[in-house]
């Protein structure tokens, strides 16, 4: 089955030109298991260049499984992803599809960035070389064109105050913003969101979320989202998905799905979260 | 039993040569004991079997046979495969051997205890390997283990008497060989027990020092 129901309406003028306006990420008959723990079913879904999507579903159904495949943290048992065109988990060779190398795979997910539940802040560094990190040893950036670049994310995520500091220094809030300054200093094509309000503090959600309101609407970056925050979720999203059992069962615009949906399981599941 | 003072003035020129041999055990087998471990440590995290195998075999080898026949080994049957080295080195050797495979422990514990979403987050980011490990993970799981470490640099001191059997005299072996010819025990031996309180106390203090540096 297909959760994308409308390919058509996703070019965006070019802006990603490793993809010809269609699908940035696709699944494939995605199969994961975790012994006999089927996590995700047979997955197939793409995603279209520039489109916010929002997964959401019980807890065990998958959604984050999907984000952790994306990352290579996890491997596919059956099926294939595709990134910006590219396999992501596995390479040709001679005409034959085999498991990636890490050196592929490194290649290829470059073109995603993740934020954790955790923050996953670098904990030695200070806010300013966490996010300089990977700017200046993965691309290759000079250190005062990664330092500029970090200075311009921490002032669009409000924290320009706060760069000399340790993360231990910050509120969870604060830490989470940097760490989607970093996330977005690496330039990705997609950007992974793992239920990234889940751990904070309910007073500092607003914030965080208003970052990523900004980004959604002033950026052309896909976003993969994984949240409980269901007014968040119909802001920025064009499409959402509905995963039971490792399965998407139901998808659409988000008016549609949060208004009026179709699977009795998502009505359950939706009077049970909002 | 009487206290003679000119037993001390006698003893102290040896004392002086073996001073000199127990630093050098304690400080380079300290650097091999700590550089060795982190490598033994890294190396049974290696994705290959063929690396981490041999690695855990050996450091299991050596952790569970005492220093005594390893320094025995080293002195006496590498020269029957031509590697020959002076005394104080296979002292040296055998001490940074025989500890890098306690410290190896210890980092593994630091390793360990690094939380799994920093590795993630290395991934996440595309980080090279040797980034992972030199920028994000040994700098902290290194600096939960400075304690840790410390007390085996105190424990090594406290061993480098056996490589007097090889032949290296540290303060120890001077003192027996003042005592042989001498026969006045006591003045030669109370004067080295004083002298590794005096360098194993500073050693922690500086161990202690260097700790609260590091935890943040």
């Amino acid at each position: 089955m297909s959760a994308e129901k409308n390919p058509s309406t996703t070019a965006n003028g070019g802006t990603n030109p490793a993809v010809d306006g269609s699908e940035l990420i696709k699944f494939d008959n995605v199969t994961k298991r975790y012994g006999s723990n089927v996590v995700l079913d047979n997955l197939c879904f793409d995603v279209s260049s520039g489109k916010h999507v929002t997964l959401i579903g019980p807890s065990g159904s998958g959604k984050t499984t999907i984000l952790r495949l994306l990352m290579t943290l996890v491997k596919p048992d059956e099926g294939t992803i595709k990134v910006a065109g590219d396999y992501l988990s596995h390479e040709e060779k001679n005409g034959k599809l085999v498991p990636a190398g890490e050196r592929h795979q490194r290649e290829v997910r470059k073109n995603i960035g993740m934020v954790f539940q955790q923050f996953n802040l670098f904990p030695n560094m200070k806010v300013l070389r966490n996010i300089t990190e990977a700017p200046v040893h993965v691309l290759g950036l000079g250190k005062d064109e990664a330092e500029q670049r970090a200075r311009e994310l921490l002032e669009m995520v409000g924290l320009t105050d706060h760069i000399d500091k340790y993360p231990s220094q910050l509120s969870g809030g604060q830490q989470q913003r940097v760490a989607i300054a970093r996330a977005l200093a690496m330039r990705p094509q997609v950007l992974l969101l793992d239920e990234v309000t889940s751990a904070l503090d309910p007073e500092l959600v607003a914030g965080v979320l208003d970052v990523l309101r900004d980004i959604a609407h002033s950026t052309d970056i896909t976003m993969l989202c994984v949240t409980h925050e269901m007014n968040f979720a119909r802001d920025i999203s064009d499409d959402v998905l509905m995963f039971d059992a490792g399965r998407v069962i139901e998808s659409g615009a988000p008016e549609k799905i949060f208004t009026d949906p179709e699977h009795e399981r998502t009505r359950e599941f939706l009077s049970a979260v909002l | 039993m009487t206290w003679d003072w000119s037993a001390v003035g006698d003893f102290m020129p040896r004392f002086w040569d073996g001073v000199l041999v127990t630093l050098q055990a304690l400080v380079l087998g300290s650097l091999i004991a700590f550089a060795l471990g982190l490598i033994w440590a890294m190396a049974q995290r290696s994705p290959l079997k063929v690396v981490r195998w041999p690695v855990v075999a050996v450091t299991e080898f050596i952790r569970n046979t005492p220093l005594l026949v390893q320094l025995f080994f080293l002195f006496y049957v590498l020269p029957e495969w031509g590697v020959t080295l002076s005394a104080l080195t296979t002292g040296v050797v055998g001490l940074g051997l025989h500890y890098s495979t306690y410290t190896a422990e210890v980092y593994r514990a630091g390793i360990d205890g690094v939380p799994v979403g920093q590795w993630e987050a290395c991934t996440a980011l595309s980080l090279p390997r040797s980034r992972t490990w030199g920028a994000v993970i040994l700098p902290q799981a290194i600096r939960r283990v400075v304690p840790a470490l410390g007390n085996y640099v105190i424990a090594m001191l406290k061993d480098s008497p056996m490589i007097a059997v090889i032949g290296a005299l540290e303060m120890l072996g001077q003192a027996r060989q003042f005592t042989a010819s001498t026969f006045q025990p006591t003045e030669p031996i109370t004067v080295v027990g004083i002298a590794f309180i005096l360098i194993a106390y500073p050693a922690s203090l500086l161990m202690r020092a260097l700790e609260r540096r590091l935890v943040r």
